[in-house]
């Protein structure tokens, strides 16, 4: 299992991290706009529309932006190194960070399709990290 | 929106600064803070009595209350490392509208200190949600660094912009830092020094970063009519303006656009200038890609060109745009928070004070912060009497 600072778990976001302790993935939706919202937060970002509903994600992406990570940062254990940060922009509208996992990290290039990957927490909860697709 | 009330209302007419080749300094907090106003109010010919607004990226009150002053005016603005610039368009603008006369903006930090001796201040505690912690620390992102890594490999991408070309602006400020003899680095480096060095979050380079040093500053900005009996020459502002847009880097909405395509080109409206007027100008320069779309964003050149525009080193001393004349965040000080020194030696430019690194006939200068990961910028336009 690869050390990480694991996430504290915010009210807002409580419905995603339960949803990933059976590794399904669920993101908010504002049901005015339609549209996706990210990070999870009560109010929508565009509308501040607060009827949200949380809708099941198959978690299809490409990868929007890459840094290979030679020395790991503090909370990462040195032989995690080397590893690579993205942002994913989901096929639902929606850019988040994450890592690529299943590849040689610098193999993970700009517009680079991924799929959805699950890595373990501690506490029953699943981190969503990416593979190649 | 009017753009007429607050041109050359308010003046710069003093500024001090504090740095060491050494990278630290020997005081530290509020006693650091007070030497830096102190400095600055005797350059201006002021005393702690004419004050009656302060400005820092913190709790003014704090440093009001120290100095046994009353202000009319604060703003403790915190918006990283631009703070300085949006603190100066705030105070020209109550200047401007009579709300104060004589405001003091400082900054203090000293990390080497802090690191040796332990902090000053205990933390202040949690500021609410936290974003970061829960979205964007469990994938290992080595920040600030990875926030200007990802920017960096997005510029890249959808542009061509190559390391060579980021590289160039590392050596350009070192050339402005060999002249300076209060930088940290001096000695002269090449585009493959720059390339050679450690890359430890692609595709930065070692010398793709700033440095971390104490340092400190203040300046003193007051009312056009009392600039004009001060002993240095008045260095007005002619525009400022403030944007924003995210405060971590997976909030950004495009990676290759900054908050100065907004605060930039406001800021010129305001003075009723362009880039093409502008003699020197002062960027901030977390890391080279910083710069570099600073460059952009300001309307210097288009979007997506800033490698090219790089190449020919007219950044460096004798080049067709003299920026960071005093060696940049990249080699003379950058103690976290870099907006004052930007402020502080774009007056210095306007009043002939550069010395050796003097950009001959300087007239209009653009101190442009820029703070948090891309998140805020503050662009202020200064210029001499000649300029209202």
């Amino acid at each position: 299992m690869t050390t990480r600072r694991e996430p504290p778990l915010s009210d807002e976001a409580r419905p995603f991290w339960d949803a990933t302790r059976d590794q399904r993935f669920v993101l908010p939706w504002c049901t005015t706009c339609d549209a996706a919202i990210w990070y999870p937060r009560t109010a929508c970002p565009r509308c501040l529309g607060d009827t949200v509903e949380w809708r099941e994600d198959a978690g299809g992406g490409t990868v929007y932006a890459a840094s290979v990570h030679t020395r790991p940062a503090p909370g990462r254990a040195e032989e995690d190194g080397p590893y690579v940060v993205v942002l994913v922009d989901l096929d639902a509208g929606a850019r988040m960070m994450s890592n690529v996992v299943g590849c040689p990290p610098e193999d993970v290039e700009i517009g680079l399709r991924v799929a959805l990957a699950w890595e373990p927490l501690s506490d029953g909860r699943h981190l969503p990290v990416f593979r190649p697709a | 929106m009017s753009t007429g009330s607050m041109r050359g209302a308010a003046a710069i007419v003093g500024v001090a600064d504090a740095a060491s080749p050494t990278g630290e300094l020997e005081i530290r907090g509020r006693v650091l803070e007070a030497a830096m106003i102190r400095a600055a109010l005797d350059d201006a010919g002021l005393g702690l009595g004419d004050v009656d607004g302060v400005c820092c990226s913190g709790i003014a009150t704090g440093i009001a209350e120290y100095l046994g002053i009353h202000p009319r005016f604060v703003d403790g603005t915190f918006v990283g490392g631009s703070s300085f610039e949006v603190h100066v368009e705030h105070a020209a603008a109550a200047i401007a509208a009579g709300l104060c006369e004589v405001v003091v903006g400082v900054y203090a930090s000293t990390p080497r200190q802090d690191r040796r001796l332990g902090p000053t201040v205990p933390s202040l505690g949690p500021m609410g949600p936290d974003v970061g912690a829960e979205w964007e620390a469990p994938y290992g992102p080595r920040m600030p660094m990875t926030s200007y890594a990802l920017a960096a490999s997005r510029h890249m991408a959808q542009y061509g912009t190559t390391s060579e070309q980021l590289a160039r602006i590392a050596v350009d400020a070192r050339r402005w830092a060999a002249r300076n003899p209060r930088a940290r680095h001096r000695d002269p480096i090449t585009v493959d020094d720059v390339l050679a060095s450690t890359m430890t979050v692609s595709p930065l380079h070692q010398l793709d970063c700033c440095l971390v040093t104490d340092g400190a500053g203040a300046y003193v900005l007051t009312s056009a009519e009392r600039a004009r009996d001060r002993p240095r020459p008045p260095v007005y502002v002619l525009g400022a303006a403030t944007g924003l847009d995210h405060w971590v880097i997976s909030e950004m909405p495009d990676l290759t656009v900054t908050p100065g395509a907004i605060s930039g080109p406001a800021a010129f409206g305001h003075a009723g200038i362009g880039p093409d007027d502008v003699d020197v100008l002062m960027s901030y320069d977390s890391f080279t890609i910083t710069a570099l779309l600073h460059l952009e964003d300001l309307g210097f050149c288009a979007k997506g060109e800033g490698g090219a525009f790089v190449e020919d080193g007219k950044l460096g001393p004798g080049g067709a745009l003299p920026m960071n004349t005093n060696g940049g965040g990249l080699s003379y000080s950058h103690p976290g928070q870099y907006g004052m020194f930007l402020l502080v030696e774009a007056t210095r430019q306007l009043r002939g004070e550069g010395g050796d690194r003097q950009v001959a006939g300087a007239e209009v200068a653009v101190a442009h912060g820029c703070g948090g990961v891309l998140s805020a910028t503050g662009t202020v336009v200064l210029g001499t009497g000649a300029t209202v």
